[in-house]
């Protein structure tokens, strides 16, 4: 439990020291070397702590945090078991992983910019950890939103381009939205069950007292906060502006953690969640629309970082449809390889942009002779994203595609699986595009230094092997978490399903090699004579202009009429007296002609009137 | 003489310097008008202490006009000041209290 506690510790120390101490942070490269040294600390002692519990089960340390009248008091704990160990040593490892490609990568950058970036990795870092390790939901809210911060600042980093900040604000705005969501059902569940703390609600899901609306009501709320976070349809249009942000922040937060958390918190509530159909069933639906939908906008994208963008939204319906389907373990499962060979295409994608200055698929082409690490990791990926035997991601897929079968949703299954046929053409066209094209990028690229190449190694070697024995291990390690009492066991589909699984991913493969590779048919004629649907693809499906209608309709069209009636009838009756008030005193203007005759003659009136008066009386 | 007549005298005196004020447009004219209007007082006074044989009014009087000339000194004075400053004596033209 000790080495929990070092591993959330490490982060936050490093952060405190390079944010509180300004020399430190100005110096760049001691201060990234202070985040790296920490975060190697996490990964350590996350390991220790997963070891730790393999040999004597979950773990809870928690102390006092707000004792309230009437109430049972409010505790702050950090809950460490199976789920939270793996997810702990993955969030640490690809964080070590991206910090040290960071040092190649953010070389340009200016000492003080680079000490800035390294803070804000070692706050990304704690509160990730601290997300994932949290024991209550409530806790889980306050890292939920500090993982947020870090987000918005990351992708705001470069902060000078107007896109950056933009599209750092619609990250903010539209997770945000979600976690309105997130904290009504934090405080439902609170309401209905009576605590916070993970495992309590579980047991009182279990024995019946907490039933029925309010725990829908709970978990749908919950599922909202999630949905921003894992960018579920609709909620999905942040992601992909979130590749403004600097490659290495897209490869840890937008591809293997942040975004993965979302997942994470459905799968620690997963007892919850079978209780539920009804939310289960739309957690399900909702991640096969997000799966397909995103896969068909990464088709017709240009730009390398989108392409993944779209694959990271498609992966993570994926892996809520495996929750909503019933089989949290394969959704882990999924998330835990994706997370490797996402961060891995990631880290391959910036080290092209690192050499071309450029995003623009077809821009490059033929670099596998200058970048040949570069194009071996990303093929690597790739493989591993379409799902081919024997990489991890086909494993993980696998899981999945199982899963939602062995549950009974056939629709589900049929849709994942031209998703995952999508998916293989939309990577390996990329990766054609890139590496193999015809066309000779000639731009004096080169291939990147080793600071930037190890840790693709290291992730590369991870997604060829996790493969091979993660199931069982994964499958061991959810068997000793709260969130999975009764073990994990794996479904027993036909045969038929990694048959199928298979041949889509060859078929994705064989399509895009005829297509972007031998030239059997033209991708550019295709699309002339497809115009009307690129045209709809590349509008992202009209869902980024539907939320801009709404945003309109919903918004600006009342705040026009309260306008309208502030300024012209509000307004209006104030003007009005001054109007009144202005054009009589001008009336009254010509008495006063400063002629002192004038004066008088009124002066002589009045005594005339009162000499009167007095002669009458 | 009788007091009535007297004090009918006064009073026309005093409407004959009224209108001078309201209606001459030099600054000297006027300042004269004033002072047929100071005088026409000072002789309603002074009827009336002749009148009813009490030496007040006659005293009341002298002190008038000793604070009548003082007066009018002030007003010359000011006068000329106001020539210096505007180069008019025309009230007309001394119009700068206008609104």
């Amino acid at each position: 439990m000790i080495w929990a506690i070092v591993a959330l510790a490490a982060p936050a120390l490093a952060l405190v020291a390079i944010g509180l101490i300004p020399p430190l942070r100005r110096s760049g490269r001691p201060a990234a070397w202070v985040s790296v040294a920490a975060i190697s600390a996490a990964l350590a002692a996350a390991a220790v702590a997963a070891a730790e519990v393999v040999r004597s089960g979950p773990a809870v340390r928690e102390v006092l945090w707000a004792p309230l009248h009437s109430f049972p008091p409010v505790r702050f704990g950090i809950l460490l078991d199976g789920l939270s160990a793996t997810m702990a040593v993955l969030v640490a490892g690809v964080a070590l992983a991206v910090q040290v490609y960071s040092l190649g990568y953010m070389s340009g950058e200016s000492r003080p910019s680079l000490g800035r970036y390294f803070a804000y990795h070692s706050l990304f870092a704690f509160a990730m950890l601290g997300l994932v390790l949290s024991h209550n939901t409530l806790q889980t809210y306050v890292f939920w939103e500090l993982v947020g911060l870090g987000s918005y600042l990351l992708i705001g980093f470069w902060f000078e381009r107007p896109a950056a900040a933009r599209a750092a604000l619609k990250a903010f705005w539209t997770t945000r939205l979600g976690d309105v969501g997130f904290a009504v059902g934090v405080v439902v569940l609170w309401a209905a069950g009576g605590t916070f703390v993970f495992s309590e609600l579980f047991e009182r899901a279990a024995d019946g007292s907490l039933a029925g609306p309010m725990l829908a009501v709970g978990v749908a709320g919950l599922y909202l906060g999630a949905a921003g976070k894992s960018a579920q349809f609709p909620f999905h249009v942040w992601l992909p502006d979130a590749m403004e942000g600097p490659t290495p922040v897209s490869a840890l937060i937008h591809a293997a953690t942040m975004v993965a958390a979302g997942v994470y918190l459905m799968v620690r509530i997963a007892p919850l969640l079978a209780h539920t159909p009804t939310v289960s069933a739309w957690v399900l639906g909702i991640g096969c629309l997000t799966a397909f939908l995103s896969a068909t906008m990464a088709l017709v994208e240009r730009d390398v970082k989108r392409v993944l963008a779209y694959s990271t939204v498609s992966q993570l319906g994926y892996m809520m449809a495996a929750v909503g389907a019933g089989a949290a373990g394969a959704a882990f499962f999924h998330l835990s390889t994706h997370a490797l060979f996402k961060a891995l295409l990631f880290l391959a994608a910036g080290s092209l942009i690192h050499a071309l200055h450029t995003n623009d698929l077809f821009e490059m082409g033929g670099l596998y002779k200058r970048m040949p690490w570069t194009a071996a990791t990303f093929l690597i990926g790739a493989l591993a994203l379409a799902g081919v035997f024997p990489l991890s991601g086909f494993f993980s897929k696998d899981e999945v595609l199982a899963g939602v079968l062995d549950h009974g949703h056939r629709f589900a299954f049929a849709v994942l699986l031209a998703t995952a046929f999508l998916t293989a053409f939309y990577i390996f066209r990329a990766f054609w595009l890139a590496f193999l094209g015809g066309r000779d990028a000639d731009r004096h690229a080169h291939e990147s230094p080793p600071v930037m190449l190890a840790p693709m190694a290291v992730l590369a070697a991870g997604t060829a092997l996790a493969g091979l024995g993660g199931w069982r291990a994964i499958a061991h390690m959810l068997g000793v978490s709260v969130s999975f009492p009764e073990g994990v066991h794996a479904g027993h589909p036909p045969a038929i399903v990694p048959v199928l699984g298979s041949a889509a991913a060859l078929a994705g493969i064989a399509l895009a090699w005829s297509g972007y590779g031998r030239g059997l048919w033209s991708p550019a004629a295709l699309r002339a004579q497809l115009a009307p649907a690129v045209r709809v693809l590349e509008r992202r499906w009209f869902i980024d202009d539907l939320f801009l209608a709404l945003y309109r309709a919903l918004y600006l069209v009342p705040t026009r009429i309260v306008g309208w009636f502030d300024r012209y009838l509000v307004d209006g009756v104030v003007n009005w007296v001054t109007d009144r008030t202005r054009a009589a005193s001008q009336a009254l203007r010509v008495t006063q002609s400063g002629r002192v005759q004038d004066a008088l003659y009124f002066l002589v009136a009045g005594a005339i009137v009162l000499l009167a008066l007095a002669a009458r009386s | 003489m009788t007091l009535p007549r007297l004090l009918v005298l006064s009073f026309a005196m005093f409407a004959v310097g009224t209108f001078g004020v309201l209606a001459r447009r030099h600054v000297i004219a006027v300042l004269l008008s004033i002072e047929l209007m100071f005088n026409a007082a000072n002789l309603a006074i002074v009827s009336a202490a002749w009148a009813h044989g009490l030496l007040h009014g006659v005293v009341v009087v002298f002190f008038a006009i000793a604070v009548t000339v003082a007066e009018v000194a002030v007003g010359l004075a000011l006068f000329v000041l106001a020539h210096r400053l505007r180069g008019t004596n025309q009230l007309d033209d001394l119009n700068t209290l206008r609104g």
